[in-house]
Parts: structure tokens; C-alpha cells; sequence
């Protein structure tokens, strides 16, 4: 058996009973686990190159990423990473309120390793986040950092 | 609505037990195997005897494949602007770390290591299947 490594999750969300809610899922995981939350798209750009107020930050070993955000919205964000040698392999979960056709065949265009829909109710919003960390990290071989 | 799966395999065995892990699924679906990377990317484009082939929902793609191997496959789908919305599974018994990132580098959707013990693999095929089709909302 490996020694567990604390998994690191980059959250990009600007809702705060979603932000609330994926800190409540993670905190009851199995997996010892540390997020970071940046509330906008310029924002979670700084944290991934380390730029600003960010240049003592981890890299995380997943991103889950809003769609609508404030200041540079998640499919700019996505292009940028998805576009970025250094960053591109860090696997992205779209996880958004939107099912829209077009949104998801964009994301998937541009790269994203997974779009999921925001559930409405609390259980199922905790249960899918749940879902997502048990794929990524115990199915899943993720890149070393 | 029937999910349509590629694996792209070369050895009989993992054919066998992917269609078996598939079988007792919840979820309607129809599994199409191409045995070479060739073959694959003729299913893919429609051509030749895949005249008539229709567009999987996921793809399941080992690495190591006769003619043409999984990595050059997945960088021909993933520049390919018709097909690079396709998400695919690389399920490999490779372990390397270069394995694993330059596939990630590629715009492999995620990567799975097959796993040796029988029941084990049938576990995690499930897991990926429930994951892709249950959890996940795909592309039409």
C-alpha cells in the first residue's frame, strides 16, 4: 500500500454556497485532502503560474472549474491551460449549473478532461463531488507533478 | 438512449473482459472493437469497411497496438476538430510516468492502468463506465 498523499484541488468558483458545499463533500472523503479556492478566472490563472499573491502556492493534481465566472469566464480559462506546456496536463472537471449542448461540446473541444452538471439538491451536489475524487483518485493515474 | 463504446485493444483477452464487465451493465450499450490502430482510425473516419460506423460515445484506448500505436492514435483524434470532443479512456498496463504525462499532455480525457487481478479489472471497468455514462454529461 502507497503512503497517502494529500491530494490537491484547485476550486474555481465564485458561488459561495457551491464553494460551501464542495468543502463540506471533501471534508467527509476518505481521501486526505487539501482545496484551494480562487473565485475568478484571472485568478486561478495567478494560482497556476504562481504569479502575485500566489507565488508560494501548490500545484494542484486537479481543477475543477466553473463556467460562468467573473473577469475571464471558465472557457477562456480552459483554453489558456489546455494552450500552456506547463499546465495542460492537469486534469480539468468542467462543473457547472449549465447542461447546455453547446457548452459541453465546447469544453470537450477545448480540452476538458470531464464536464459535469452542478446538481440542484445538497445530497446529490455532495455525492457527485464525492464521486468525482473517488474517480480521480483511486481509479484514475494522474501525471506527477 | 444506447452508449457506444470503441476499445481499441489488440489482445483477446482484455476484449473478452471488457465485453464481459459491459454486459452486466445498467446502462444500454454496444461495444465495437478495433484490434489495430489502423483499424481504429478507418472506424473513426468512416472509411473503407466502417463505411457505416457510427460515432462512439467514449473511446477505450490501449497504448501498445499493432500498425499504429494508442499515442499516435490519441494525437490524431484529440487535432482531429470532428473527433476531439470524443473523450477517451487510456487503459494501458503501462505504469511509466512518461506514459502518463505525455498522454495527459496529449488530451487523453484520464488514464487507467489495467489492473492484473481479474476481478479487479471487471471493477474498474465498471467504475469507468459508471463514471462516463452516469455522472459524466457527454457530448451528443
Amino acid at each position: 500500500m502507497e503512503e497517502q498523499k494529500a491530494i490537491d484541488i484547485l476550486l474555481v468558483e465564485d458561488n459561495e454556497g457551491d464553494i460551501r458545499l464542495t468543502k463540506e463533500a471533501l471534508h467527509e472523503s476518505k481521501l486526505r485532502n487539501r482545496l484551494y479556492t480562487v473565485a475568478d478566472g484571472e485568478q486561478a490563472l495567478d494560482f497556476l503560474r504562481r504569479k502575485g499573491r500566489f507565488s508560494d502556492v501548490i500545484r494542484p493534481d486537479l481543477i475543477l472549474l466553473d463556467l460562468n465566472l467573473p473577469k475571464k469566464d471558465g472557457f477562456e480559462v480552459l483554453a489558456e491551460i489546455k494552450d500552456d506546456k506547463e499546465l495542460k496536463r492537469i486534469p480539468v472537471v468542467i462543473l457547472t449549473t449549465s447542461d447546455a449542448e453547446n457548452d459541453i461540446l465546447q469544453s470537450y473541444s477545448l480540452h476538458a478532461n470531464c464536464f459535469i452538471k452542478k446538481p440542484v439538491g445538497f445530497e446529490q451536489f455532495i455525492s457527485v463531488v464525492a464521486s468525482i475524487e473517488d474517480f480521480w483518485f483511486s481509479i484514475i493515474k494522474l501525471p506527477e507533478k | 438512449m444506447k452508449k457506444r463504446i470503441l476499445h481499441v485493444e489488440d489482445n483477446p483477452g482484455d476484449v473478452r473482459l471488457v465485453q464481459e464487465a459491459f454486459k452486466d451493465s445498467k446502462i444500454e450499450n454496444e461495444i465495437d472493437v478495433a484490434h489495430d490502430g489502423v483499424q481504429a482510425m478507418d472506424y473513426l473516419w468512416k472509411k473503407g469497411a466502417y463505411l457505416g460506423a457510427l460515432r462512439p460515445d467514449l473511446i477505450l484506448l490501449d497504448l501498445n497496438l499493432p500498425k499504429k500505436d494508442g499515442r499516435e492514435i490519441l494525437m490524431e483524434i484529440k487535432r482531429d476538430k470532428n473527433l476531439k470532443s470524443i473523450p477517451i479512456v487510456i487503459l494501458s498496463s503501462s505504469n511509466a510516468a512518461t506514459d502518463i504525462r505525455s498522454t495527459y499532455d496529449n488530451y487523453a480525457n484520464c488514464y487507467v492502468q489495467k489492473p492484473i487481478n481479474y476481478d479487479d479489472y471487471v471493477e474498474v471497468i465498471n467504475r469507468i463506465e459508471e463514471f462516463w455514462f452516469l455522472i459524466v454529461k457527454m457530448p451528443q
